[in-house]
């Protein structure tokens, strides 16, 4: 497996201010990873200097096997980048636009043009001024300027920002299937998209990166991960949490509103609570493991980070 | 090359797409017009010539041209498409380059469009076609000049009124550094030699020879280094902005 993106140490000062503090990772074809972290993290800073846009303070990328900013020409023909806001040329009509793009890239019109434009289903808007267009469409055309070289390496800073719940969707749709062919990194604070698309997650808060993992082994780093969730007809929480005290295997419970919420070491651990509750004959009105919850992780890391 | 020229036509379109080129070329031509036949006394003059004509294009570069290349940068700064331009694979020197071959080419068309001050003169009298030839010419590497000064500053802020501000005030520094009140100013506490390098570096110096249809060498690699030094600064200030 080829890695396409190599960042070694990289750091980044504004002034004083730290931006990126000494973030390591590499991606290879097929994964998809994304960027979590709150407002000011250092996601769009690390973005910008992955495209040659920044300069990094310390350190340095390898993007293909290059060194990126020893070959900045070259190594661009390898990013599709669409970055924050998507700014596209307001004056410029959707044809005219991606013409420009092919144009710079040295590419053939014909060819690739026709590729993104059904891709993307920009056929109807391909003569109106871009200004015009509605903030869907704009991503769109934000995207198909990105993706026109067919590029092995994908960065998209908030591609779903602003859009309706459809639009998303579609985003998320093209993202994941994109997303086998190439390597992507998009950067979001919307945590249901990490888990809808990207195979690996990184948490930065403060430039530091704190997390760097499949969005299921993040789970698992959440404080309610393998909670066991129950409620009986015939008791209250409370008097249930008594009853599991007894059975003298778990330690850990709560009781939140009228549902028992019991700490497992592991899934398997639960069956004991079954049997107990098969034994007495209660009734159940609630049973579930809690999966665990990627905002409480994104909360419990960077909130005392602040 | 090829990507040169498509930063050209892009910068060009994006010019005829918006109102700025109409309004330009129109008040352009109608100062120019003001200028030569009321200020310049064109016709009392009574002479086959456009000396009036051309004696005031410096004057009128000093903010037309500002009004050309405040938003050159300034503008993608705003905007943030400067990091999708500045993120394709194309080097910063060429998207320089670029801009400032399109918005030399849009004063050219503009400059061409003042024909009918050339035909009037032709029809009145006979005017020396060679020295008018020589004045366009002129006319338009000063009008480089100014651009060039025009874009660098526009590179240095993302606010156009700024932009505007500062390189009116800096073209005129150039225009006027020639003239006897700034001369006799600077001669009080400085040498000859000083003033004599100050006269030199200004636009109205430079030009007074082309527009009587003398194109000097001098002039030209004067103009023409201008062009080159602006260029290179702005390529440098936007190649550092990025650390």
């Amino acid at each position: 497996m080829t890695l396409l993106v190599e960042v070694k140490n990289i750091s980044k000062s504004f002034d004083s201010f730290l931006a990126v503090d000494n973030v390591s990772f590499s991606l290879a074809k097929g994964e998809v990873l994304g960027f979590l972290g709150p407002n000011g993290a250092g996601k769009t800073t690390t973005m910008r200097i992955l495209t040659g846009f920044l300069k990094p303070s310390a350190g340095n990328i390898k993007i293909n096997g290059l060194n990126l900013f020893t070959n900045l020409k070259r190594s661009r023909e390898f990013i599709g980048y669409v970055p924050e806001g998507s700014p596209l040329y307001n004056e410029m009509t959707t044809i005219d636009f991606l013409g420009f793009i092919c144009d710079i890239r040295g590419i053939n019109k014909d060819e690739k043009l026709s590729r993104v434009i059904s891709l993307l289903n920009l056929n109807n808007v391909l003569l109106q001024r871009i200004d015009t267009l509605s903030k869907g469409f704009k991503r769109r055309v934000g995207l198909a300027q990105a993706l026109i070289h067919d590029p092995k390496i994908l960065i998209l800073d908030e591609p779903t920002d602003g859009l309706d719940p459809n639009q998303k969707h579609e985003v998320r749709k093209l993202i994941k299937k994109l997303g086998k062919e190439k390597a992507i990194i998009i950067s979001t604070h919307i945590l249901e998209e990490v888990k809808a698309i990207c195979n690996r997650t990184m948490i930065l808060s403060n430039g530091k990166l704190l997390i760097d993992d499949a969005p299921n082994n993040v789970l698992k780093k959440s404080s309610s991960y393998n909670n066991l969730l129950i409620s009986v007809n015939e008791k209250t929480a409370n008097e249930l949490k008594k009853e599991i005290l007894t059975i003298n295997k778990y330690k850990n419970i709560d009781v939140v509103g009228n549902i028992c919420s019991v700490k497992l070491k592991n899934s398997s651990d639960s069956i004991y609570i079954s049997e107990y509750l098969h034994k007495k004959k209660y009734t159940i009105k609630h049973y579930s493991i809690n999966k665990g919850n990627l905002e409480e992780v994104f909360r419990e890391l960077t909130y005392n980070n602040d | 090359m090829k990507q040169l020229l498509s930063i050209i036509k892009r910068e060009l379109i994006s010019y005829f797409a918006t109102p700025v080129a109409y309004v330009f070329i129109t008040i352009f031509l109608i100062l120019s017009g003001l200028f030569t036949f009321y200020l310049g006394n064109f016709f009392e003059i009574g002479q086959a010539s456009l000396g009036s004509f051309f004696e005031w294009h410096p004057w009128l570069y000093l903010f037309l041209i500002p009004a050309i290349t405040m938003r050159l940068w300034s503008e993608e700064k705003k905007s943030g498409t400067i990091e999708l331009l500045t993120t394709l694979p194309i080097t910063t020197l060429n998207i320089v380059l670029g801009k400032f071959i399109a918005a030399w080419i849009f004063t050219l068309m503009a400059l061409t469009l003042t024909f009918p001050v050339w035909l009037t003169v032709n029809y009145l009298g006979n005017p020396d076609n060679g020295v008018i030839l020589a004045s366009y010419i002129g006319s338009l590497l000063m009008a480089g000049g100014y651009l060039s000064i025009g874009i660098f500053i526009s590179s240095l802020t993302k606010n156009q009124v700024i932009a505007f501000i500062v390189s009116v005030t800096v073209c005129f520094l150039f225009t006027v550094s020639g003239l006897p009140l700034v001369l006799d100013f600077f001669s009080n506490w400085t040498g000859e030699a000083i003033t004599d390098v100050i006269a030199s570096f200004s636009f109205l110096a430079n030009y007074s020879d082309i527009s009587r249809g003398i194109i000097d060498i001098r002039t030209i690699i004067y103009f023409a280094s201008l062009i080159f030094l602006f260029l290179y600064l702005n390529v440098i200030t936007l190649d550092n902005s990025r650390t």
